[in-house]
């Protein structure tokens, strides 16, 4: 697979590890109430689909990059490429 | 044999090849099957289930039955299809499956056997007692079946990956390919044309047919010619793209020197290329099919089209005398090809009775071949007649042609579907073809050389097209357009046995079998009758099986459907597929600063991960590494140590939020560290597992520098990485890998300090008051030599790490064993460092081993419930802190000077042992000299409660079984006075 990293082009996938979810971004607050039930879902609880997927590679033998790829996971067409850190912010998880 | 005149080999030169232990001659051009059906060797190997006499099929890469063991020692290699060999002065190939002799074989027994050996035998016969499968069943089986055997020698030849960019990847360089090229290549386009053969053409070398006039073969060289001048064209022939993978990207091998003795000098053998193509376009071709009838499998019986090549392109026929069984035109055209070349073809035996005549010879319309003749060659064929009446046929040869399938695999690599086509009785792609993939040609069904030009033009017209470029339309050269004329016919009705898969000995009466035994679909034929399977992969088979199958279902074949493909299209070496990956270069090697110093010291090496680290350093008389190793651990605690600890990851963490951003990484306390302090730190995994640990140095308000273990030093930085950018994407802090960056030296013992003081520069205070246990700063060494000097202690005796850039690491090494020569200074490996953090009962990897929580390890304290970090929560899940946990303890055997496995489990004393009564487990073990007795770590359940029980330690793999006592894991100074000295 060829990955449209957001900074440097195209990339070979052997150049990245694959992490999993992105899901994995939207980490609960551990001094939260019910924090557990919350770390519980946000650790097991995944969709699995059939389709588009939104998933963290990490660019580690390249500039070391988190990006959320968006991929078709019946095609492997990927559609999107983000930095995780814009994706993380957007998501609100700045200061 | 070899016919006078024609063929593109050089009669000018004979290069000499032996087979079955024969010599024979051939000419360059020729392939190994060429030149033994020029030397009338029709017999080329024994068939796989039956050991029936097999010849020579086909004349490409579709070859089910000429597989042959080529070269010999280290270079031999099985299954190795006789039809894509080159013919080399020198080349050796042995027959397989054959035993004592090919025209002899024992096996030929099986033949015999047919109806024990039916559709599912391995499924009926070898089914029970199981632990008859292990010592009786497989060892027949393996020996009886299997395709050729290897060779246990390594591999002399070394081979190579590569990686190529193109606009356009043309996939086959026959009259559709060629046209292709032509036409990307003439407008500029950077162009790719790769061809398995080793010489380009495709089908225009194996036909008599005229291009523009000329030649079909001259055309092509021709085009050869015009493409191998354009700078911006590769051409690549002996090469086989095998898959289509994701993203327009190809697989291929080049096989660079397989057509040479032995590679040239610093040439690999082959070259496995991976294309990322902008466009791609199949011109892969049609495989012809055969028709079955009873004794279909006679050397001599082979497809009429490979009959033709063989004749047009060798100038070899396996007989003067020859007839042609066929259900289509182009039967006639191999007929007229073969008679042009002064071949006697008695008859085409044409199944259509509607079948148009030929000029030269008898066309029988309406007839069948009903059965064959010859033991280990074809002598005749019967043939029933229009009417009914039967004709024997004295030949010894027989061209069979069931019609043409386009050459699907690479179409269906990415979920493309196959489709019927009623107008030529075949599959051809379906719509969905990988992203950037087009077909041309007779892969798409297009059998004409003018529809093959055409549609190769056209495909690569549009691929320029769809990249922006337009182009215009070539003249295409003038060639034939015949229509496709076919009646399917599958099989000749009939009690013997008709083959449909050559390879797997699969007959018409295996596809009745596992009909009636419900093994209708597809993909079930397959498996149970094992159709298509092996190294041709059904290319030849498939799609008389799935007919056989149709018939008896009652349904279509487009009903009945065809299985997929797969990479790869023809077998790929492993070898190829490893590239340099092999032996000492199968993963690099890390070699640690110190590493030529204790090399030096004929130190014993250990791999540790990647790294190369000394294990013990071993003196002028010790004869066992114990001796060596114990020696090490008494210097060490008597005087000093010193051990190069570079391996251990670290990571330099800077910035404003640095402290903050350690702090939610490790769940104990960070932020409140104070300059000039380190700190012994464990990380979670988010699942409340223990993940890692080891320590964090303040140097300043905004600068740590975080340590390691060696096999998580990659893990971790990604995990931190991961924590930085995807969860607390606004804290200020940035991080740098420096284990590579920095040489690091743990100095240990009483008299270390003593040892420091001699290396640290002067105006440093080293005192205990002045460099406090778990001190550490920026000094300067040897005169100004820029350094990190930490106060920790993994040995447990007053000890240091001091850190220099990496390239003074060996220099670092020499100075301080010469500066710690007046204190007996001591070098010590990894055997050594093990023993003393096990006196000390520190953790490791056998203990933070991915399953254990800080609890178990007696950590649970440090997991602070004061702040959020990663994996607290989740460490304080109920089940994790089940009240009957396992706990890190030490045991001392009963006996001191019996050694306690690692792995051992732990029971109560007398209990049985089986898991039910299972209390623990053995982590890590080995002898104190200090305590004169053999120590471990282990977990036990409840283990700080049972403190003094005696528990049995078992360990059934090694037989040894031994009473244990639980300790503190703290065997040597608990209170921790040495190392606050």
């Amino acid at each position: 697979m060829i990955i449209p990293h957001p900074l440097l082009g195209p990339c070979d996938a052997q150049e990245f590890t694959y992490l999993g979810d992105a899901s994995l971004i939207a980490r609960p607050d551990g001094m939260a109430e019910g924090a557990a039930d919350a770390f519980h879902d946000y650790l097991y609880l995944r969709d699995n689909p059939a389709g588009l997927h939104r998933e963290l590679w990490y660019h580690e033998q390249g500039d070391r990059s988190w990006l959320v790829v968006t991929r078709n996971t019946l095609t492997h067409e990927i559609v999107k490429a983000e930095l995780a850190r814009d994706v993380a912010r957007a998501e609100g998880r700045g200061r | 044999m070899r016919l006078q005149h024609g063929g593109q080999i050089d009669r000018g030169q004979k290069i000499s090849f032996r087979f079955d232990g024969q010599y024979y001659k051939g000419h360059p051009g020729d392939t190994l099957a060429s030149a033994l059906l020029a030397n009338d060797v029709r017999l080329m190997g024994r068939s796989f289930k039956y050991h029936r006499p097999r010849g020579v099929l086909a004349a490409g890469s579709e070859e089910p039955n000429a597989l042959v063991e080529l070269r010999t020692g280290g270079r031999q290699e099985p299954n190795t299809r006789a039809t894509m060999v080159e013919l080399f002065d020198g080349l050796q190939a042995m027959p397989q499956n054959a035993w004592p002799s090919l025209r002899f074989d024992a096996l030929a027994i099986n033949d015999r056997l047919s109806n024990f050996l039916t559709a599912g035998f391995y499924y009926k016969t070898f089914m029970w007692p199981a632990v008859f499968w292990e010592k009786l069943y497989e060892p027949i089986i393996r020996r009886a079946a299997g395709l050729g055997s290897i060779t246990t020698r390594p591999d002399p030849d070394s081979y190579d990956k590569g990686y190529l960019h193109c606009d356009l990847l043309v996939i086959g360089a026959g009259p559709a390919g060629l046209m292709a090229a032509l036409t990307a290549g003439r407008a500029g386009a950077r162009v790719i044309l790769a061809d398995e053969d080793f010489r380009m053409g495709g089908r225009l070398n194996a036909d008599r047919q005229t291009i523009a006039d000329m030649a079909g073969a001259d055309w092509a060289a021709q085009a050869v010619a015009e493409l191998a001048q354009m700078p911006h064209v590769r051409l690549m022939p002996r090469c086989t793209v095998f898959g289509a993978f994701d993203h327009g990207i190809y697989g291929a091998v080049e096989r660079v020197s397989d057509h040479l003795a032995t590679p040239p000098e610093g040439k690999p053998r082959q070259t496995l290329w991976r294309i990322y193509s902008k466009r791609a376009l199949v011109c892969a071709g049609a495989i012809e099919r055969p028709i079955a009838f009873a004794n279909n499998d006679r050397p001599g019986i082979m497809l009429a089209g490979a009959l033709r090549a063989y004749a047009n392109r060798w100038a070899v026929s396996p007989a003067q005398d020859v007839a042609i069984f066929t259900n289509n035109d182009t039967g006639h055209r191999s007929a007229a090809d073969l008679m042009a070349l002064g071949v006697h073809v008695a008859a085409v035996i044409d199944t259509r009775p509607d079948a148009p005549p030929l000029a030269g010879t008898e066309v029988l319309a309406g007839a069948q071949v009903t059965d064959s003749a010859g033991r280990l060659g074809l002598r005749a064929v019967t043939v029933r007649l229009g009417n009914g009446q039967s004709r024997k046929l004295s030949v010894g040869a027989l061209g069979v042609s069931g019609g043409w399938n386009p050459n699907l695999g690479l179409t269906c690599h990415q979920r493309g579907r196959p489709l019927w086509d009623e107008g030529i009785a075949a599959f051809i792609p379906g719509a969905t073809l990988a992203p950037g993939m087009a077909v041309a040609g007779a892969a798409m069904g297009q059998f004409s050389t003018h529809a093959a030009l055409a549609t190769g033009a056209e495909g690569a017209r549009a691929a320029l097209a769809d990249l922006g470029h337009n182009t215009p339309a070539p003249d295409l050269p003038r060639a034939e357009d015949a229509p496709t004329r076919i009646t399917p016919f599958w099989h000749v009705a009939g009690t013997k046995r008709a083959w449909l898969d050559f390879q797997n000995d699969v007959t018409i009466k295996d596809v009745k079998l596992a009909h009636q035994e419900g093994f209708e679909a597809v993909e079930h034929l397959k498996r149970y009758t094992t159709l298509g399977m092996a190294t041709d992969q059904g290319k030849t088979a498939n799609l008389g099986g799935l007919a056989v199958m149709a018939e008896l279902t009652g349904q279509s074949i487009a009903q009945t459907g065809t299985t997929m493909f797969r990479p790869p299209y023809t077998p790929v070496a492993l070898g190829a597929l490893a590239g340099r990956s092999s032996g000492r270069d199968f993963r690099p090697t890390r070699l640690t600063p110190s590493h030529h110093w204790a090399r030096e010291q004929s130190a014993v090496f250990v791999e540790a991960g990647l790294w190369l680290r000394a294990q013990y350093f071993p003196r002028a008389g010790e004869s066992h590494w114990r001796e060596s190793v114990d020696r090490e651990v008494l210097a060490t605690r008597a005087s000093v140590g010193v051990c190069d600890v570079t391996t251990l990851g670290k990571v330099d963490v800077q910035g404003r939020d640095a402290a903050e951003f350690l702090n939610r990484i490790y769940c104990n306390g960070m932020a409140k560290l104070a300059v000039g302090r380190v700190r012994y730190g464990l990380m979670l995994r988010e699942d409340g597992i223990v993940f890692d640990d080891g320590t964090a140095a303040r140097l300043a308000e905004d600068h740590f520098v975080v340590t390691t273990t060696t096999a998580n030093a990659v893990p971790v930085f990604r995990h931190m990485e991961f924590a930085r950018q995807c969860l607390w994407p606004d804290l200020d802090v940035q991080l740098i890998s420096t284990t590579e960056a920095w040489a690091q030296f743990a100095l240990a013992g009483p008299k270390s300090r003593a040892v420091l003081e001699r290396l640290v520069d002067g105006g440093f205070d080293l005192s205990n008051a002045g460099f406090p246990f778990m001190a550490c700063a920026e000094v300067s060494i040897c005169n100004g030599c820029r350094a990190r000097l930490f106060r920790i202690s993994f040995s447990g005796e007053l000890a240091y790490e001091l850190a220099v850039p990496a390239r003074y690491g060996d220099a670092l090494i020499r100075k301080i064993m010469e500066v710690g020569a007046d204190y007996d200074i001591t070098p010590y490996g990894t055997e050594a460092l093990g023993v003393m953090r096990i006196e000390k009962g520190h953790a490791a990897g056998g203990e933070l081993n991915g399953t254990t929580t800080a609890r178990n390890l007696g950590l649970g304290r440090m997991v602070s419930t004061a702040k959020d970090s990663i994996g607290a929560v989740l460490s304080r899940r109920e089940g994790l802190a089940a009240p009957d946990g396992l706990e890190l303890v030490g045991l001392r055997p009963v006996n001191p000077q019996s050694q306690i496995p690692a792995g051992a489990h732990l029971l109560a004393q007398g209990a049985a042992l089986v898991a039910a009564n299972d209390l623990g487990h053995v982590t890590a073990s080995c002898y104190s000299p200090n305590l004169g007795s053999y120590i471990a770590l282990g977990f036990v359940k409840n283990g700080a409660a049972r403190m003094g029980e005696t528990l049995r330690a078992a360990s059934p793999l090694t037989g040894v079984d031994l009473e244990v006592q639980i300790t503190s894991p703290h065997f040597y100074d608990p209170e921790g006075e040495r190392l606050r000295a």
